[in-house]
Order: structure tokens, then C-alpha cells, then sequence
């Protein structure tokens, strides 16, 4: 059977089923205004009541309860004391001489209807918790047995139609392994807390769910959504080594999320993240990474069959923006070239695609296509922290042209009266060696420097890193590469703007100590490297990190800076 | 009478989080407010009728202020939504 994976994880256990019990209408009318005054009574006393019970599950010490479960306790209430909620009962009372109960039943059937054909997914959802607090709300008027109370044996699989937001509260998850529901979504409830928890869980897993019975043998994938239900001794196996694995990796990366990212004598690094969508920020921040240091956007103008227009590119730029948490992201504009083809862009073939018409070389070319590129970053500058950065710089007219044309982008933005940050700032990748040898120069044009040392490297050692015959040479310990990266850095203190590094080398840990030693704060990598990264810098001092460069710097060949490394660092 | 525009600044929009604090910070004040979008217009005292609006990150939207404390209540209104909106 398979649902979606909302919470990842992997659960073995046996399952408890756990049914909804439905309120009924009754049909009983009230006779007169005694009685309709008494039904709203009734009403407003099951209100205070139901919050009530939701304070007191705040003040209840025994159950832990993160800052997310308050908040939704918090939202609860408010559902609960909704004025329009009360509005609503009260007519059905007064006007329709409906009791309490049939007026409630039909408040809340109304809302939910009403929320679940929205045109969002997201208001779609919240339909679970208005039917969630009208339960509430009618379990206090029929004064039925409050609260979810049942205790559970270590290792149960909890196997519900939907749980209800109140439940995943109040419920004691200490002994539940997983949770799997028939209906849900990534933003339901259970989801949410499941997640916040920590526990497997699997919603929408439809109705053969219903053919668990309690006590089956479940088990639950939350990553991949797989249930299995009394399965075969040697899956059980394979799953059980799949979980061992699981926990022991998470286990080290929740250790670090939440770790400031400084050296112990109290340099802060940034560790940032390298990604091609906002759906890769979650990850991002999930490993602890700071903002993004490169978002590449040729997954913008790949699979497709023409340029993509201003508008649905400043979507994709505005949907990073806003889930970016106010952090910093880099924006590159376009790296594609003679490698990396677009069928509906006919670039020829090239004899030395790495060496030919590529990145900022087509931009400032083809400005109608780096104009479009730039708007579109420019009107989703005011959603978040963006910056621009240039690929393929090897020379500063090339800057100077680019900042030129953004200059153009932006006057044909305020004469259209769009709004966007003026001051957003431009920086270059530094990969060519041109660029590194005359960093000194650049400095001066731009806001920061981004390394990248993959191109940096081939371009220096004239390696082509494609090349699996000479894949040997293609070195980033190399002593001239080496050279060039600490000039780079040192340029850009120099000349007081940020320099950061977003190419393989930044993620790898035998260069991190020796980077810090050169004076780098700020790593750019994929964002599974970075709990490995902050590992290591988190261990250590800026005195053995300038130990360290101090030395390399000395040694005349990389086989022997790398057996140094190895020894002095991991 | 206050009006203030104001570009919504989470990925999520008002969604019920944004939504508590909103009402919870409106009732500290005397003043009657509202939010406009488009054309609908509802109190800040509801979450129901705030949710049914469906507000989203990057939409626009007006909130009013009518009341004897419409001016510290706009500023704390200013605060949430320029401030306090991007963490929720």
C-alpha cells in the first residue's frame, strides 16, 4: 500500500485502530424564546468550556509541548471563540429553532463545505480543523468523555481515518512508532505534528487502509509513503537495518541543526547552500545551512520548449524569495553554453564548449535575454534578500557592461512604476584565472566574490574535468590553485566585500580548516555536506586553521598537502 | 479613519498561524479593524472569515483602522506585518 510520506522515518509495529465517533442530528425543534435563550446559554457555556480544556492541556506539565503545538492550541481557541462561528449557531438557533446540537452540526458542516471548495490546498486542509473544534464544541454540549486519553503499548502503529489536531496534541506519543491515515495531506495536521515530533507517518493512504485490524504488523516508510501490512519475516529485516541506519544518521544531523556555526575561539562561518529550486530550501534549513550562496537558474530554461517569460521567471525567483526565510540567497543568471544545450536556443557545437560562447559571454550578446532574466530577479528582489552574481567574468569591461545593463533593467522597471530593491547587490563568480589574478581590480567593481573552484580549477591546470584520461590532474590541492584562491580572498578583504566559496571545494573536509586558515567565512555546498562541514569547524580553532595554511602554503606539491591534510584534519 | 497597504511577506500567507497572532494582536485595541481584499472586507477578529480570504504570500492587501487608538494600533500593525509576518 502506499500514501504520502509526510514525516520520514521508519516504523515496526503493531497497529491500534482508532475510530471517530459521528454526532447526530437530532430534529428536535425549540418551542419558545425560554428555551432559544437557554440553547445559546448552553452554547457559549460549551465554548468556555472547550477552551478551557485547551488551556489546561497548555498548563499540563507532563506533556511536552513545543513552541508549533502552542501555536496550533493558540489557533484552536480561536477557532472555538470565532465570532462568525457564534453569529452563525446563534441564527440557526433564533431564526431556524434548531437546539444547540442540529445548529452546531449544520454551523459547521456549512464551514467546512465552504472551506473545502476554496481554490487553495492549503485553506482546503484547515476543513479538518473546523470539523476538529465542532466536535470539540458538541462533545462539551452532549458531555460525553473528554479528551484522548488511551495509552499506548511501546511500538504501536496508530492507524486512523484522520487524527484530529486536537488528538495529536493531547495524545501520549511516547510509545506511538508511526502514524498512517486514509486521508491528509503534507499540510495536515498530522503531518505537521508528526513531523515536529519526529515520528514516522503516512498520510492518504485511501480506504484498504480500513483492512488493518488491531495488533496487524505494520510497517511504515514516512519517507517514500510505503505501508506494509503483516509482512514477510525478511522484510522486517531489511527494514529493520533500513531504520538502524536512518536514526543513527538523523540523530547526528539534529545535533547540528540547531549548533551555531562558529569556531570554538568564536569566529562565526556561514554555511551556506547550493540549490536549483525552492523546493530544495526545506532541506536547506532542515541541515541548518544559513541562505543560499548559489541558485543556479538553468533549471528555469531546461525541459522546455522555449524562453520562459519574464513573469513565470519572476515566479520562480519570488517563490525562493518568500520561502527564504529572510536569508540571503544568490541568484546566478544564466550559465548555459555549449555544454549545457537548450534545443529551442540553437547554440552550434563548439570545438571547446568550456572555452566558447557561454554564461555572461551569450548575456551580453543577447541582452534581450539577460534583460528579461534581470527584471524578473529585480521585481522579485522585494520578497527577500536577493543578490545578483555574474558566471564567467574574466575581465572588468565584462562587469562593467553587465552592471550597465542592469542599470537599463531597472530604469525600464521604475518607468513601468514596478517596485524592487534598488540597492540589490551584484557580485561575480571568480573562475577563470584571469578573474583571480586581478581580483584586486574587481574588488572594486562589485559587492562580493563567489569561488568556484570546478571551473577555477580546470581552467587553471588546463584540465578538462570530463576527461576521465586525465581526471588525475584535475586538482584543487594543486599548489597554483591554492595560490589563486588565497589571493582571491585576500583581495576581497582588502577591499572590505564578502567572498564566499560555492564550488565542491567548499564542501570538502580536508579543505575546510586549511579555507578558514586563508581567511574564507563564508562556505557555499550542497546542503546534505553541511552538517559534515560544521562538524569540523565547530572542533576547532582559527589558530590551527592559520597553523595549517601557514604550512600548505610551504609544501611544494599537492600529493603531499593532501597526506598533510589527512593527517592534521579529519 | 486608518488605511495601510501592505504586501504580504511569508511563503504562506495569512494561513492560521499569522491568523491568531493577527486577531490576538487586534484585540488589544479599541479600534474596529478590518482587512480588505479586493473587494471583501472582513473584521480582524475572525479566523474563520480571515482563512475564507485565502491570502497569499505576495498578494496585497488594506487594513483599516477606525477607533480612539488608531494610531498605536496602526504602528503595531505596521510591525507585524513588515516585521513579525516573515517568521510566522
Amino acid at each position: 500500500m502506499k500514501g504520502i510520506g509526510v514525516s520520514p522515518g521508519i516504523a515496526i509495529g503493531r497497529a491500534c485502530v482508532i475510530k471517530n465517533n459521528k454526532a447526530e442530528v437530532t430534529g428536535v425543534l425549540l418551542k419558545d424564546e425560554a428555551e432559544i435563550a437557554a440553547h445559546i446559554h448552553q452554547f457559549d457555556n460549551a465554548v468556555s468550556l472547550s477552551v478551557n480544556e485547551i488551556e489546561a492541556t497548555k498548563q499540563n506539565t507532563d506533556i511536552v509541548l513545543h513552541e508549533e503545538d502552542i501555536a496550533i492550541l493558540d489557533t484552536q481557541i480561536e477557532f472555538i471563540s470565532d465570532p462568525q462561528l457564534r453569529d452563525d449557531v446563534v441564527e440557526k438557533i433564533t431564526t431556524d429553532k434548531k437546539n444547540v446540537n442540529d445548529a452546531l452540526i449544520a454551523t459547521i458542516a456549512n464551514m467546512v463545505q465552504l472551506f473545502q471548495e476554496m481554490d487553495d490546498e492549503y485553506i482546503k486542509t484547515r476543513a479538518a480543523d473546523i470539523q476538529d473544534i465542532g466536535n470539540r464544541i458538541l462533545k462539551h454540549l452532549t458531555k460525553s468523555t473528554p479528551g484522548f486519553t488511551q495509552e499506548f503499548k511501546p511500538g504501536t502503529i496508530i492507524i486512523a481515518e484522520d487524527i484530529a489536531p486536537s488528538d495529536t496534541i493531547t495524545m501520549d506519543t511516547r510509545n506511538v512508532a508511526g502514524f498512517a491515515t486514509q486521508v491528509g495531506s503534507k499540510t495536515s495536521h498530522t503531518a505537521i505534528i508528526a513531523k515536529a515530533k519526529g515520528i514516522p507517518a503516512v498520510v492518504g493512504c485511501g480506504d484498504n487502509l480500513a483492512t488493518i485490524k488491531d495488533n496487524d504488523i505494520v510497517i511504515l516508510d514516512g519517507a517514500t509513503g510505503l505501508v506494509f501490512i503483516n509482512p514477510e519475516h525478511q522484510l522486517i529485516e531489511e527494514y529493520t537495518s533500513k531504520k538502524d541506519t536512518y536514526t543513527s544518521n538523523s540523530d547526528k544531523l539534529k545535533q547540528l541543526k540547531d549548533v551555531r556555526s562558529v569556531t570554538t575561539d568564536g569566529i562565526e562561518i556561514k554555511l551556506l547552500a547550493n540549490i536549483s529550486s525552492a523546493d530544495d530550501l526545506e532541506d536547506v534549513f532542515n541541515n541548518g545551512g544559513e541562505g543560499v550562496g548559489l541558485l543556479r537558474t538553468e533549471l528555469l530554461f531546461m525541459d522546455r520548449d522555449s524562453f520562459p517569460t519574464e513573469d513565470e521567471q519572476f515566479e520562480f525567483y519570488k517563490k525562493v524569495a518568500l520561502q527564504s526565510k529572510g536569508k540571503p540567497v544568490i541568484v546566478r543568471t544564466i550559465d548555459i553554453g555549449g555544454d549545457k544545450q537548450l534545443p529551442y536556443f540553437g547554440l552550434p557545437a563548439e570545438q571547446n564548449p568550456f572555452l566558447g560562447y557561454r554564461a555572461i559571454r551569450i548575456c551580453l550578446d543577447r541582452t534581450d535575454i539577460f534583460i528579461t532574466q534581470l527584471k524578473a530577479i529585480l521585481r522579485a528582489s522585494i520578497f527577500g534578500d536577493l543578490k545578483i552574481m555574474l558566471p564567467m567574468i574574466s575581465n572588468i569591461q565584462e562587469v562593467r557592461e553587465a552592471k550597465s545593463i542592469i542599470t537599463q533593467a531597472k530604469q525600464k522597471l521604475l518607468q513601468a512604476n514596478v517596485t524592487f530593491n534598488a540597492a540589490i547587490e551584484v557580485g561575480i563568480m571568480i573562475e577563470i584565472p584571469s578573474a583571480a589574478i586581478t581580483a584586486d581590480i574587481l574588488a572594486k567593481e562589485v559587492d562580493f566574490f563567489s569561488i568556484g573552484t570546478n571551473d577555477l580549477c580546470q581552467y587553471t591546470l588546463a584540465v578538462d574535468r570530463m576527461n576521465a584520461k586525465i581526471s588525475h590532474l584535475y586538482d584543487p590541492f594543486n599548489p597554483g590553485v591554492l595560490r589563486l584562491i588565497n589571493y582571491v580572498i585576500q583581495q576581497a578583504h582588502q577591499h572590505n566585500i564578502h567572498v564566499a566559496m560555492c564550488g565542491e571545494m567548499a564542501s570538502d573536509p580536508l579543505a575546510t580548516l586549511l579555507l578558514i586558515g586563508m581567511g574564507l567565512t563564508e562556505f557555499s555546498m550542497s546542503a546534505t555536506a553541511i552538517p559534515a562541514i560544521k562538524d569540523i569547524l565547530i572542533n576547532n580553532d582559527t589558530i590551527k586553521a592559520k597553523d595549517i595554511y601557514n604550512k600548505v602554503m610551504a609544501i611544494d606539491n599537492s600529493d603531499s598537502i593532501i597526506q598533510f591534510l589527512q593527517e592534521n584534519t579529519v | 479613519m486608518i488605511t495601510k497597504e501592505y504586501t504580504i511577506t511569508s511563503a504562506q500567507g495569512i494561513h492560521a498561524r499569522p491568523a491568531t497572532t493577527l486577531i490576538r494582536l487586534t484585540k488589544s485595541y479599541k479600534s474596529t479593524i478590518s482587512i480588505k481584499k479586493n473587494n471583501k472586507t472582513v473584521r480582524l477578529n475572525s479566523i474563520l472569515n480571515i482563512l475564507s480570504m485565502a491570502i497569499k504570500g505576495g498578494e496585497t492587501i488594506s487594513i483599516l483602522i477606525e477607533g480612539d487608538d488608531e494610531i498605536i494600533a496602526a504602528d503595531a500593525l505596521d510591525h507585524f506585518f513588515n516585521e513579525e509576518l516573515k517568521a510566522l
